[in-house]
């Protein structure tokens, strides 16, 4: 308990100053630094890379929680979460003010022709309702039943995120390759899990209330 | 918003281009009094005949040049934008990297090949090639088939003229060009990012136009190594991937060359590659662009807005076909 305490005071808000860190980074370069030569490019693949890789380290809270025992980082989930929409909305923001000045119908002609960015739409737009129901009272709301099943969207968040990435680099395919099997491993430990839980002889992680299931 | 302008800094001499710096490069012109003074020169930038100034304090200044009516008179891009935001695959794929790591290129001694379908074949000095003609200054757009543009005053003499001193047969119907294969000087080509050599080619008609050149210097001075030193094609209308650099072969050749991006993805890049607002890249749209240091988008010209003195090449053509 004192440990869970200590986490909630101390290294919570230091976790969160980290992770303004790269919005920082944004901001000091844009006013007394230097973007490169081309600002807006440099501010979309920064922001975009940061949404990747909050939903990354979102998705291996669980896992890692599973591997070390180490059950306060449970705490973290929402906020890593957060952050991930965060600077998903940094990012879509960029694209839609400078890309397509505030015009929607731009943003649509592109999600229905362009397979990398219907991906990452699609990836954004279903982050929107986890952002809205990542409240305690949303959670008791909805139930800790549904509230988890409405939460695996992150999945599909995480695969168009991936393809998006993937679709959108020209000719390196490398990072981006890089980061579908860290999703992908991700995403076989969860199964892994799931795998071990059926079989009778284990005993099972006990759910935490707040943040229940996977 | 996150957004900061580009620092007009005027000359107060007689100003054919205003030359603007951004903030952070304004900063230290102002703490450090060799850079103002190059900085400050580079205001007239050709001021008269023969004067051009720093831009690179180290670099062979070129003199002499004729202006071309064939210039734009739009907002140069600054030397930091043409020199340091370059696709260059073979220094790497960042780009960044041309400018970090093209120092290992050596742009002399150079000579060119010239082979295939010709009266006068050869192996040309590059010193000699620059003394064959005229230098020109030739402000052009440069738009490249990832969505952004620039403005780049480059140095060089009509690919014509050029053309026409090895005296090309009837059966020359399309120039190919070859780039250097040298994995020492180029390190980037120790990975298989692209199939090395790097190839381009023209239509012979394309390449006896008089907008298309052979660019051996920018902003007044010697091609710096990123962009292609020392010899390199510059044709405006087309997507940037078209102007090949550091060219070491030049071919006549009966049939159409096989160029590398074409061969790379041939439903992503054609042969042709002409600027065409209408034509989308497969992944991207290609209606519109970003000029480098605007924020927003501006709308693509046909032809890369040269379209009144090239769309004649292609009359007939099937542009969504021949892209
Ligand atoms: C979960 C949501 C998203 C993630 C994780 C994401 C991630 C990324 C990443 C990693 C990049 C490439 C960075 C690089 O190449 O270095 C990128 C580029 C890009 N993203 Fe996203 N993205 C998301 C949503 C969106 C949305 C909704 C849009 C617009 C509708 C969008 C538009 C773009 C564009 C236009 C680029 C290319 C920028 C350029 O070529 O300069 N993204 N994104």
């Amino acid at each position: 308990m004192t440990s869970t305490a200590a986490v909630r005071r101390i290294v919570k808000p230091v976790v969160f100053l980290a992770a303004l860190g790269p919005f920082g980074w944004l901001v000091y370069n844009a006013f007394w630094g230097d973007l490169g030569v081309n600002p807006v490019e440099t501010i979309t693949n920064y922001t975009g890379i940061w949404t990747l890789r909050f939903i990354v380290i979102t998705l291996a809270i669980t896992p890692v929680r599973w591997l070390t025992g180490f059950n306060p980082l449970i705490l973290f989930r929402r906020m890593t979460g957060l952050f991930a929409f965060f600077y998903g909305t940094l990012h879509f923001m960029t694209y839609f003010i400078l890309d397509h000045s505030l015009v929607f119908a731009g943003v649509w002609d592109d999600v229905v022709k362009r397979p990398y960015i219907t991906a990452g739409f699609t990836a954004f737009v279903l982050m929107i309702p986890l952002a809205l129901t990542s409240t305690q009272g949303w959670i008791r709301r909805l139930g800790g039943r549904k509230w988890n099943l409405l939460h695996r969207l992150i999945y599909i968040t995480a695969i168009g995120a991936v393809l998006h990435y993937f679709w959108k680099v020209k000719l390196d395919t490398t990072f981006p390759v890089y980061y579908g099997i860290l999703v992908g491993v991700l995403f076989a430990a969860r199964v892994w899990q799931r795998a071990r839980k059926a079989s009778p002889a284990r005993v099972p992680v006990r759910a935490n209330p707040g943040a229940p299931g996977l | 918003m996150l957004i900061k302008k580009p620092v007009d800094v005027r000359e107060s001499e007689v100003t054919p281009q205003s030359w603007y710096v951004r903030r952070r490069e304004f900063l230290q012109v102002a703490g450090s009094t060799a850079v103002a003074v190059a900085a400050g020169a580079a205001g007239p930038l050709f001021s008269g005949t023969s004067t051009v100034l720093a831009q690179n304090p180290a670099a062979q200044k070129l003199e002499n040049l004729r202006k071309s009516a064939l210039s734009t008179d739009e907002k140069l891009n600054s030397y930091r934008d043409v020199t340091t935001y370059n696709n260059f695959y073979e220094f790497g794929l960042d780009k960044g990297d041309p400018a970090r790591y093209a120092g290992s290129l050596k742009p002399r001694p150079w000579s060119v090949v010239v082979e295939g379908q010709c009266g006068k074949p050869g192996n040309y000095n590059i010193e000699d090639i620059m003394k064959w003609f005229p230098l020109e200054e030739r402000i052009y757009r440069m738009r490249c088939v990832e969505a952004w543009s620039m403005v780049i005053p480059w140095v060089g003499f009509p690919l014509a003229d050029f053309v026409k001193r090895f005296e090309p047969t009837s059966k020359a119907k399309f120039v190919k060009f070859t780039t250097l294969v040298d994995t020492k000087q180029m390190p980037g080509q120790t990975e298989p990012a692209l199939p090395w050599p790097y190839v381009e080619g023209l239509r012979m008609d394309e390449a006896m136009h008089p907008l298309t050149i052979m660019a051996v210097g920018l902003y007044g001075e010697v091609l710096p190594n990123q962009n292609g030193a020392p010899i390199r094609l510059v044709v405006p209308w087309k997507y940037g991937f078209k102007g090949i650099k550091s060219i070491v072969r030049v071919s006549f050749e009966e049939s159409q060359p096989m160029n590398t991006w074409q061969r790379m993805r041939a439903d992503e890049y054609g042969f042709y590659a002409n600027v065409n607002p209408a034509v989308d890249h497969p992944r991207w749209s290609q209606a519109s662009e970003r000029r480098i240091g605007e924020f927003f988008k501006r709308r693509t010209l046909p032809f890369n807005g040269y379209a009144d003195q090239v769309a004649s090449l292609y009359a007939g053509m099937d542009l969504r076909r021949y892209y």
